[in-house]
Order: C-alpha cells, then sequence, then structure tokens
C-alpha cells in the first residue's frame, strides 16, 4: 500500500531499495550519502536482507558483483570521488551483464572537492563510468519522490536489462526532506516470481547439479568479448523508448532553461518569474541523461527559439556538451554555473537568463 | 574388480589444460573437486576466481564460477556467500592477485571473518603476465621488473600472508602446504577438506597457501624447479598450520 511520510532524500532512496526487493547493500562511508549506508545497516535485518560495510569503494562495489551474480537484487552508493573507484566494479557488472543499482549523491570535484552538492560527475555518469564503451540507464532525479520512483523502477530496468542502473542526484536532493509517497513493499512471492521472469533462477552463481554449470563471465578473449560487445550495443539501441524528458512551458517560448536535477528547479522558479513578466521562457529538463533527450533540443523551431541557458553546478559546464551536440549552432547557448559546493542563487539563474535576454531578444 | 581410484567429478573430464609442465595449479584444482565430492557439496560449490593463472581454472571445472576482478575475489566472494549462505564458496587466487592488488580486500574479509574458503596459490611471481615481481618474490630471484633480483633496499622482504593473517584474531584456519610429494598431496587434501569443511560448520575464515613452482616464469626445467621450491621457497615460506583454532579451543 502507498504511504506518505516526511523524509530525506537518502533515507527514502534507501526505502525505496528495501521496497524494491533490494537485500543486498554494501558500501563505504562518504559525505553527503552516508544517510543511505546508515539507513540501510539498520533496515536490513528487519526484511532479512544484508547489510555490508566495504573496507573500501573498490571492495563494497565488487561485493555488489558478487551478490548480483549470485541472483540478489543489490545496491550500492556513494558520491563523485568514491564513485570513481567504482569504474572497475561496474564495468565489470556491465559486461558480466548484472543487474545491479547504485546511486551518486554527487560533491564537488575534481580529486576530493568539496563534501557540499555539486553535478560535476555528469560527463562521467553519463559517457564513460568506466572502461570498456559500456552504457547505463543514467536517471537524475529533481525531488525526493522522483529520487524513490526512480530507485523503485530502476531494479526493473536493471533487471529487464541486465545492466547497472545509476541514480546520479546530488547533496542538495540527498539531505532535504520532502513528503513522499512510498511504494508498495514487494513481497517474497513477487520477487521470487520476478526472479523467474527475468531468468535469475538458472543463472545465479549459487551451485547447480552436474551439468549445468552456471558462469558469470565479464568478458573474454577474442570473439567472445565481441560478442558480449555487440549484444550490449543491441540492448543500447532499444533505449530510445526509455528516454524521459520534462518540457515547461516549452511550446511557445523563445529562450529556454535546460537544467537536470536541482539546477532544474532552481531554472523552473525563475522560468515562473520570467513568465509573470511576460517573458516567454520555458525549460527543458532531461530526466533520462542517458538516453539524453537529444530530441528534446533538436526538434526545437529555432525560428522561435533564441536562446538556450544552460544551468549546471558544474564549471566547466558538462551537460552543455549533450545540448551543443543536438543544437548544432543552431542557437545562442549561455551557461550559468557554479562549483565547488556553491550553490545556484535564484537571484545568480535570474541575473543569467536577463543577460541572455539582453544577448537575444 | 575392486575400484581403487576414480576420477573426480569437480572437474572436467575431457579437456586438455592449458597449464605449463611442471606447473601444480592442476592438483589443486583435482584436489577441491576430490574434496568437495567427499562431502558431497558439488553442487553447492561455486568458485570465485582471481586473475592470473588460477583464472585458467574455470575452463577446468564442472561448478559454478564468478570471475572477479584482479584482486577482487574476495569481496565478490563476501557478497555470494553472504547472500546465499547455503552455497559453499572458495576463491582461487594467486599471490600477485591476493597479496598485492588484492590485499585489503584479502585481509579485510579475513578480519570479518567471512564465512568462506581461500586456496592461495603461491608461485612467487606473477604467472599470467610473463614473470614480473610478485610480493611474494624471493630476494635475489630475478623478475622481468626485478632483472637484477629483487632487492631489500629497493623492494622490501617478502610478504608472508599466513603469518600476516595470524596477527588478526578473528581468522579461523591458516595454513601452508605443498603438493610437491605424495605426502604433501594427501595432506594438503587434508588441509582443504578441513577448509571447506570449517566453512560447512560456519566456522568462519579458513586459507590454503599452496606454496607451488612456476617453471616457466622461474626459468627452470620442470625438475629443477623442483629443487628450488624445496630449498629455497620452503626456506622461506615454512609449511605448517598458523592459525586452527579447532585446536585452540580443544
Ligand atoms: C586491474 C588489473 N591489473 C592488472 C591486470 C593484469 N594481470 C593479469 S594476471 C596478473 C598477475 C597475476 O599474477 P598472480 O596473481 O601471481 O597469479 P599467477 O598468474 O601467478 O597464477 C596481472 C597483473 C589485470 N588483469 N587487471
Amino acid at each position: 500500500m502507498a504511504e506518505r511520510v516526511f523524509m530525506k532524500g537518502c533515507e527514502a532512496i534507501a526505502e525505496a531499495g528495501v521496497r524494491a526487493g533490494c537485500r543486498f547493500f554494501a558500501g563505504y562511508p562518504i559525505t553527503p550519502q552516508n544517510e543511505i549506508p546508515e539507513y540501510f545497516a539498520r533496515r536490513m535485518p528487519e526484511v532479512g536482507g544484508v547489510f555490508v560495510q566495504g573496507e573500501s569503494e573498490v571492495a563494497s562495489v565488487n561485493m555488489l558483483y558478487g551478490a548480483a551474480a549470485a541472483g540478489a537484487r543489490a545496491m550500492s552508493s556513494s558520491s563523485s570521488c568514491g564513485i570513481s573507484l567504482y569504474s572497475e566494479g561496474v564495468s565489470y557488472c556491465a559486461s558480466a551483464r548484472l543487474p545491479v543499482v547504485y546511486v551518486n549523491v554527487q560533491r564537488g570535484g575534481p580529486g576530493i572537492g568539496a563534501i557540499q552538492p555539486a553535478q560535476q560527475d555528469y560527463l562521467q555518469a553519463t559517457k564513460a563510468s568506466g572502461n570498456g564503451g559500456f552504457q547505463m540507464i543514467v536517471l537524475a532525479p529533481a525531488t525526493v519522490q522522483e529520487c524513490v520512483d526512480m530507485v523503485y523502477e530502476g531494479f526493473e530496468l536493471a533487471a529487464r536489462d541486465n545492466n547497472p542502473v545509476l541514480i546520479l542526484t546530488d547533496g542538495v536532493i540527498g539531505t532535504m526532506m520532502e513528503p513522499v509517497v512510498l511504494p508498495p513493499m514487494k513481497s517474497d512471492e513477487e520477487l521470487a516470481q520476478l526472479k523467474e521472469k527475468y531468468g535469475v533462477t538458472k543463472r545465479a552463481c549459487i551451485g547447480h547439479p552436474l551439468g549445468q554449470q552456471a558462469k558469470c563471465f565479464p568478458g573474454s578473449a577474442g570473439t567472445g568479448q565481441e560478442l558480449v560487445n555487440k549484444e550490449a550495443e543491441k540492448l543500447y539501441a532499444t533505449w530510445d523508448k526509455d528516454v524521459r524528458v520534462e518540457k515547461f512551458l516549452v511550446d511557445d517560448a523563445e529562450i529556454i532553461f535546460a537544467a537536470y536535477g536541482i539546477s532544474a528547479r532552481i531554472s523552473k522558479a525563475i522560468v515562473k518569474q520570467l513568465r509573470a513578466e511576460g517573458i516567454k521562457a520555458g525549460m527543458i529538463r532531461p530526466i533520462t541523461v542517458n538516453p539524453f533527450p537529444y530530441d528534446a533540443f533538436r526538434d526545437l523551431d529555432f525560428n522561435q527559439v533564441k536562446g538556450i541557458l544552460d544551468v549546471e553546478m558544474s564549471i566547466p559546464a558538462q551537460m552543455r556538451w549533450d545540448i551543443d551536440f543536438a543544437v548544432q549552432g543552431r542557437c545562442q547557448i549561455n551557461e550559468c554555473r557554479r562549483s565547488g559546493g556553491q550553490l545556484l542563487t535564484n537571484d545568480q539563474v535570474l541575473e543569467g537568463a536577463r543577460q541572455l535576454i539582453k544577448e537575444v531578444l | 574388480m575392486e575400484k581403487v581410484y576414480e576420477k573426480t567429478l569437480g572437474v572436467l573430464q575431457d579437456v586438455v589444460s592449458g597449464f605449463c609442465p611442471g606447473c601444480m595449479h592442476g592438483t589443486a584444482h583435482k584436489l577441491v573437486g576430490e574434496v568437495v565430492q567427499e562431502l558431497g557439496m558439488l553442487d553447492k560449490l561455486v568458485r570465485v576466481e582471481g586473475v592470473g593463472c588460477c583464472g585458467l581454472g574455470q575452463m577446468y571445472v564442472s561448478h559454478d564460477v564468478i570471475i572477479a576482478a584482479h584482486g577482487r575475489a574476495c569481496a565478490v566472494a563476501t557478497g555470494v556467500k553472504r547472500s546465499s549462505p547455503d552455497s559453499l564458496v572458495y576463491t582461487y587466487q594467486g599471490d600477485g592477485d591476493l597479496a598485492s592488488i588484492g590485499l585489503d580486500e584479502t585481509v579485510s574479509a579475513a578480519n570479518r571473518g567471512e564465512n568462506f574458503t581461500v586456496i592461495f596459490i603461491n608461485n612467487g611471481i606473477y604467472g599470467m603476465t610473463g614473470g614480473q615481481m610478485a610480493p611474494t618474490t624471493l630476494i635475489g630471484m630475478k623478475a622481468t621488473t626485478a632483472p637484477f633480483g629483487r632487492k631489500v633496499e629497493e623492494h622490501g622482504y617478502p610478504m608472508h600472508v599466513c603469518e600476516l593473517l595470524a596477527q588478526l584474531k578473528t581468522p579461523y584456519f591458516l595454513v601452508r602446504t605443498a603438493v610437491d610429494t605424495p605426502q604433501n598431496v594427501i595432506k594438503t587434501r587434508k588441509y582443504i577438506k578441513q577448509a571447506f569443511q570449517n566453512q560447512i560448520d560456519g566456522k568462519g575464515f579458513s586459507l590454503v597457501e599452496i606454496v607451488t613452482s612456476c617453471p616457466t616464469n622461474w626459468g627452470y626445467s620442470a625438475k629443477d624447479a623442483l629443487t628450488f621450491l624445496r630449498e629455497k621457497m620452503f626456506e622461506e615460506f615454512p609449511l605448517g598450520v598458523y592459525r586452527d583454532k579447532d585446536k585452540e579451543e580443544a
């Protein structure tokens, strides 16, 4: 039964995982996502699940790999410099086609980075989260409710595709409290049925009678590897249907804000303010940052749209690359950015918008 | 006629192994297969294998295999055993895998007392990649990345895994053994069986280190490698039981 509660982003993420059937969590402490492992540490014993504090992110993600290979619904979380250490394990999961869900509650970077919120990992998350050119569905929530929904659904997407799913959020959403409706708890029977449906029962490396050996194989020499890569490519090509985007007042807009996650919430407030002044502003918010909603930008009427303001908590801007790729120089693109744990303020975004309006309208 | 010997079902019957002449990986695989067959647990057996020559084993065993990233076998095995406690889980790792890139995962799993079995093949060298220096390479021994031989001033002394882990309170069973003679094979078989029985009994972390030869990368004939193994390797890595809580508690 759905339930409405007031919850912190990180804790809501963890509870959504439990309700989606996650029974294995491994992670290593790092701010600003400690509430996720802490929540799992308390919660897992109640549902017969496993919580392990790994000795490092490297170990944690490899524990995840093992748990997923053994057929468990497994999840982990970290932040930015910790996520760098996930590259190895996530790449192995992608190669062995294991369904895992992990969360990046972004903080500053590069390097250890400020512990405060940032959106400094966009390109890593969407283009190359590890070696080998694999891809993942990357979901970018803008509210605590979306965190919950995306984690819950993330497990289904991961199971459907036998591929890792990344939730890309940040220290603002992870640490703020909002009212959320929690999804129903998946029952053991339901989870057992899902295991059958997705072929997990057969594939799980938990021991088999002779002649029915199961192998978890992250790539192999020569032709075997090429086969794996071709299969993966086929999967990625099916993701057109999974593209998700929020278009806010875009139809008649002359200037468009482009933002994801927390930056989109700030941008939306400014769009409303500009509309009240009679300025035709709108916003495109990628919800899946991979697959990216290129069409939302590509199909704009550039006789009408005069300029785009890319709003990101990242210097240099990173999502800008994807917008440029879709727009192909057909209108001016300005940037409004902050980094190092400095939050974008309404005033700053408004100022960025006024500058763009001055230049293009 | 009385049946006195039977091939183990734990390894595949009709494959030709790619291990070098004089390599002892084959014996170790066979012993694991025999012992687990004897325990009646082959259908529960999950091998988590490291990267290196130990990683060739997946082509020769008949049970479930998870291939781990280089050094991460003990973390992967933690994930497997914790989420599937009824499985019989073992890692199979070389010295570079277990004691260099994976040392953290090894020590931490041992210290948590993870309830799985580790089969550790110490051949004093990186086999798969062609003879580079390992943490277990002997002083004076040449490696492709220590062409003038391992030097204390530059590389430090060889690392002793059983002794290192014996500093921890948690591990249940730590033993260093060999498979160079029939007597040692019989002994090792006993140790491997004990290490798996410990897991079945829920006793925690058990590690069997097998000191082996690597004729190819040591640059010896199989026969001379045996001499080196006995004269030099066993001197640096004394065989014996380093921890057996069964005995302590008795
Ligand atoms: C992250 C990573 N680094 C390096 C390698 C390359 N590599 C493959 S096997 C190996 C050495 C293995 O040596 P050891 O663990 O001693 O096992 P052996 O081959 O002697 O059995 C190395 C360094 C790798 N596969 N992955």
